[in-house]
């Protein structure tokens, strides 16, 4: 059992004393090994402040940098990963600032709504005998839609959908839905009730089935 | 609006987070199971939000470019030898 390993259960971080004081010590295999664990993760997080890949590896490598000089000073108030993770907050919030004034990036999504995530006009109205019941219910998916989604049109109409989401949104998914945290550490992360997270979460994960719907329903794929 | 014992569509459909999440309550996720067993439409729109998930599950996940590695572990090398 590697150093890391105990990071990889959620919610054993009990014995990350021993991984800080590695760290500490200029444990090479434990900082490679810790990088590898969180960077696709830390990259993708930072794609959904700042538009520019680029810009969003600056800021993972800062990150890690962070890190690196801060190790000493973790007191261990917070996990080892949400310290990290906030470092990157910290971070690409600060570039992400900056950017704005050039690249209108969360300019493009609109700011978070109030109201339903389906159209209203997808459900019969007030005054109808069943108002609230579907007036046009969703279409079938088909047998498998497991295959399509994993082809590679599917996943880009996913990332479009995702890219589009208010900021906050879009973190939320990213790291509850592909990156797969537990509610409790996006709260810890992101600052978040657990309220707060799950309506975020329902209202991006509504999108993207949306997106989904409309890429499922043309008729011109195949 | 529907009487209090039966949810609309529309009504389940603000719920389904609450409900995959695991965060209803008791009275609210029975109101729920009952009308998933008459709604052909929200079986459908319930199985679509799961498959959603499980699409964001399946995003591969990057890591770090040898170069980026390289750059790092060279800085941590630096750091603790000082």
């Amino acid at each position: 059992m590697t150093l890391t390993d105990q990071l990889r259960e959620p919610g054993a971080g009990g014995d990350e004393r021993r991984l800080v004081q590695a760290l500490r010590n200029g444990d090479e295999a434990a900082f490679a090994e810790l990088i590898d664990l969180y960077h696709g993760s830390l990259l993708r997080l930072a794609r959904s402040y700042v538009s520019d890949r680029a810009v969003a590896e600056e800021v993972v490598q800062e990150t890690w940098l962070g890190v690196i000089r801060g190790i000493d000073r973790f007191e261990g108030r917070s996990s080892l990963k949400t310290w990290i993770y906030r470092i990157l907050t910290n971070t690409a919030q600060k570039r992400g600032a900056r950017e704005r004034r050039t690249v209108p990036f969360s300019a493009l999504a609109g700011p978070d709504e109030e109201g339903g995530v389906v159209d209203a006009d997808r459900f019969l109205p007030e005054g109808h005998l069943w108002a609230g019941h579907w007036a046009s219910p969703p279409a079938s998916w088909g047998e498998s839609p497991e295959e399509r989604l994993l082809a590679g049109e599917a996943r880009e109409v996913i990332e479009a959908a995702i890219a589009e989401l208010p900021e906050t949104q879009r973190q939320v998914i990213t790291l509850r839905d592909v990156d797969g945290w537990p509610a409790e550490e996006v709260c810890n992360v992101l600052d978040l009730s657990e309220v707060n997270q799950r309506v975020l979460l329902h209202r991006a994960r509504a999108k993207v089935r949306n997106a989904l719907e409309t890429y499922f329903a043309d008729p011109d794929d195949g | 609006m529907a009487s209090p014992a039966r949810l609309t569509c529309q009504e389940l459909v603000a719920l389904v987070t609450d409900y995959i999440e695991d965060q209803i309550p008791v009275r609210d996720r029975e109101r729920f199971d009952a009308h998933l067993e008459r709604c052909a439409g929200c079986v459908i729109y319930v199985t679509q939000i799961r498959t959603t998930i499980q699409a964001l599950a399946a995003f591969p996940t990057g890591t770090a470019t040898p170069l980026e590695w390289d750059d790092l572990l060279t800085a941590y090398v630096t750091w603790s030898a000082a």
